[in-house]
């Protein structure tokens, strides 16, 4: 360690508590301690600090919600945006973790009431990234579940996929984020109110799905930790007409699931 | 070869993953994921790829697999953008972890960081941001580059910035501010030519005197990039670090002089934003490369420049 | 006849079975098999960018993005023209009363 420097005093390593406030606040002025050269005035230059920062970041926000920025139109979108990475800028530096709070501030968001699911379109957008950076793992294989004996299938207990995530809707939110992620035309969307999403990445793509009656609260269930037994009856007692084998066939087709362990 | 930035040598135990391709004389570019196809289709590159290693911090997925197709053919160069060395508060230990493995895992031939500071606190601004080049700031910048040179077992390059403000507190010049960064914790330069011309034309100074001063023997890369010119409050220009288009005319004249001087550095293309199909991007590496190619010839017989 | 009395193990083990018959032709690909297939195609995930990315360059041209003390979001119909949320008609849709908010217009 170099004390001798240490020791010239914590002022002289004042420069970021005195250049941070104002970089998204611009009702504060610019710090007093940057200039331009020749004692020149710093103000417009100190404001390329604060557009980089606030417009790096819309930019995140939109690059991580597309579908829902396609909902709103750019401007809304940005006006939005700017709203919440002033109130909440990112703690990691890592972009891709960047907007978890997004959804729930769209819920809050007074200008955004009048669509009210467009959070839980950002909801599925943001599980998308996460699937997206999840680790590699292999999908678990019919054949494994083919070799449990029957009489231990009521105990046993299936691992995630790393990339699986679980989102219900009130809203159609999954006929929503699939007709707006891309660049095709969006028309009525003719759908049942609510839709739960299923986000699996068994290998390199990452596929949203819309589950069916009881599919939701069977997958999370198994993702928990719940036995298979338990997880069926669960799913039944939220909706009598859950399909046990579809819902399995469909786990297994999305690859929501890496492995199996046999009950004790 | 620079043995501050020679890829260290671990290919005796066997431990390697990928082949060490040699990087000394060869441009390179930004790596894109919107190009992966383009240069796969290409085959082989003439030439080197340079990510930003925060873009590779995730467990898995597409980019790890894209970055593993890009390894196994081509030398790399990690490009850290956020350690935030340049500030006064700790490094982060879970990002600098996350650098070491990243660093482990992919055996770049070269690694790189910014004389700049992005998180304050616990918040992360996403801009590299100035710092005052003062004894103060030099100690602490030093103790974190020696931090990261420890962490990862290797030396880093460090980057000069581009800014658009000064401290009035500042006691020092940035070349010396470098200078005295090596002396004392041995780490190399990344020279960003583009820098060196934004920050010149932004405050005023001569780009081929700060070139004078800049300790070009620790150059272990060098950087171009386009920049957008504005105006600053009095009206005058005021360039911007844009990565956004083609490299300036004056700033290739910089990069001609300083090659001619040094003989062939690994020089990087970066292109971050508006960026274009495969072929613009590699057609300004090619020009990179026929400049370094140029003076390779004069450099061949023990006339280069301490690391070249 | 409560519903646990109704999930046996017979009733499990029918089920996974007739779930494998129709499942076993769609299992996902493997990465192995993935790779294989990328090797050949390149899957679509890669035409595109990734998503928040880190870079180092700065924002040209848009300087009043970052000083701007106007919310400009006041008549909300008036930005949210722009998007897809007008023409999508949704079920029990609540976008059917266009009345712009009329705080914070900018000046």
């Amino acid at each position: 360690m170099r004390s001798v420097e240490h020791n010239e005093g914590l002022a002289a390593l004042s420069y970021a508590d005195d250049f941070v406030p104002a970089l998204l606040d611009p009702q504060r002025t610019a710090p007093t301690a940057v200039c331009g050269p020749n004692g020149k005035a710093a103000r417009k230059r100190y404001n390329v600090y604060r557009n980089n920062v606030t417009v790096s970041l819309i930019n995140a926000l939109a690059a991580v919600f597309p579908a829902t920025q396609r909902i709103t139109g750019v401007d809304f979108f940005r006006a939005m945006a700017r709203s919440h990475v002033r109130a909440t800028p990112p703690a990691s530096p890592l972009l891709f973790e960047y907007g978890r709070e997004f959804p729930d501030f769209i819920e809050r968001y007074e200008y955004a009431a009048q669509i009210p699911w467009l959070a839980d379109v950002a909801r599925i957008e943001r599980a998308w990234l996460d699937a997206y950076h999840a680790a590699d793992a292999e999908p678990l294989k019919p054949e494994a579940l083919a070799a449990i004996a029957p009489e231990r299938l009521a105990d046993s207990v299936l691992t995630p996929h790393p990339s699986t995530r679980i989102l219900r809707s009130r809203f159609p939110a999954v006929s929503i984020f699939a007709s707006n992620r891309g660049d095709g035309p969006v028309g009525p969307i003719e759908a049942a109110t609510s839709e739960d999403a299923l986000v699996t990445r068994p290998g390199l793509e990452v596929i949203v799905r819309r589950l069916p009656p009881g599919g939701a609260v069977f997958l999370a269930h198994l993702a928990q930790g719940g036995a298979l037994v338990a997880a069926t009856a669960a799913a039944f007692e939220k909706s009598p007409q859950f399909d046990l084998s579809a819902n399995i066939a469909g786990m297994i087709e999305a690859g929501a699931f890496s492995a199996i362990v046999h009950g004790d | 070869m620079n043995e501050l930035t020679a890829h260290p040598d671990s290919h005796a135990s066997g431990a390697c993953r990928f082949p060490a391709h040699a990087i000394a004389g060869l441009a390179g570019t930004s790596f894109k994921h919107e190009h992966l196809p383009a240069i796969l289709a290409a085959g082989r590159q003439h030439g080197f790829f340079e990510v930003h290693a925060e873009n590779y911090m995730g467990a898995g997925g597409p980019p790890h697999d894209a970055l593993t197709r890009i390894r196994r053919d081509h030398p790399v160069s990690l490009h850290g953008v956020c350690m935030s060395i340049g500030g006064p508060q700790p490094l982060d230990k879970a990002h600098l972890g996350r650098f070491k493995t990243l660093v482990e895992r992919y055996e770049p031939a070269l690694v790189s960081e910014h004389l700049a500071w992005s998180t304050h606190d616990t918040t992360f601004y996403n801009d590299l941001l100035p710092l005052p080049y003062t004894q103060a700031t030099l100690g602490r910048v030093a103790d974190h580059v020696d931090e990261v040179q420890q962490t990862i077992g290797r030396p880093i390059l460090m980057e000069n910035p581009s800014t658009y403000v000064l401290f009035a507190e500042s006691t020092m010049s940035e070349t010396a501010f470098l200078r005295e960064l090596v002396r004392r914790t041995g780490c190399g330069l990344l020279l960003d030519i583009n820098n060196v011309f934004v920050s010149a034309t932004n405050h005023g100074y001569s780009a081929l005197g700060y070139l004078a001063d800049f300790p070009l023997e620790h150059v272990g890369e060098i950087h171009l990039a386009g920049h957008a010119e504005q105006s600053d409050d009095e009206g005058d220009l005021l360039l911007i670090d844009s990565h956004d288009g083609p490299v300036a005319d004056a700033v290739w004249k910089l990069f001609d002089r300083v090659i001619g001087q040094t003989g062939p550095i690994p020089t990087l293309v970066e292109w971050d934003s508006a960026i274009p199909d495969w072929p613009v991007l590699k057609a300004e590496a090619a020009a990179a490369q026929a400049i370094l190619d140029g003076y390779a010839r004069g450099f061949i017989q023990g006339k280069a420049h301490a690391v070249g | 006849m409560s519903i646990r009395s109704t999930v046996n193990s017979a009733f499990l083990a029918g089920a996974v079975a007739t779930a494998l018959a129709s499942a076993a032709a769609a299992a996902p690909l493997s990465p192995e098999q993935a790779k294989e297939a990328m090797d050949k195609g390149m899957e679509k995930c890669y035409g595109v960018a990734m998503a928040g990315q880190n870079d180092c360059a700065a924002g040209p041209g848009t300087t009043c993005q970052g000083t701007s003390t106007v919310d400009y979001q006041g008549n909300a119909w008036k930005f949210v023209d722009g998007g897809t949320c007008t023409t999508m008609d949704l079920p029990g849709d609540r976008m059917g009363s266009p009345e712009p908010l009329m705080r914070d217009v900018p000046s």
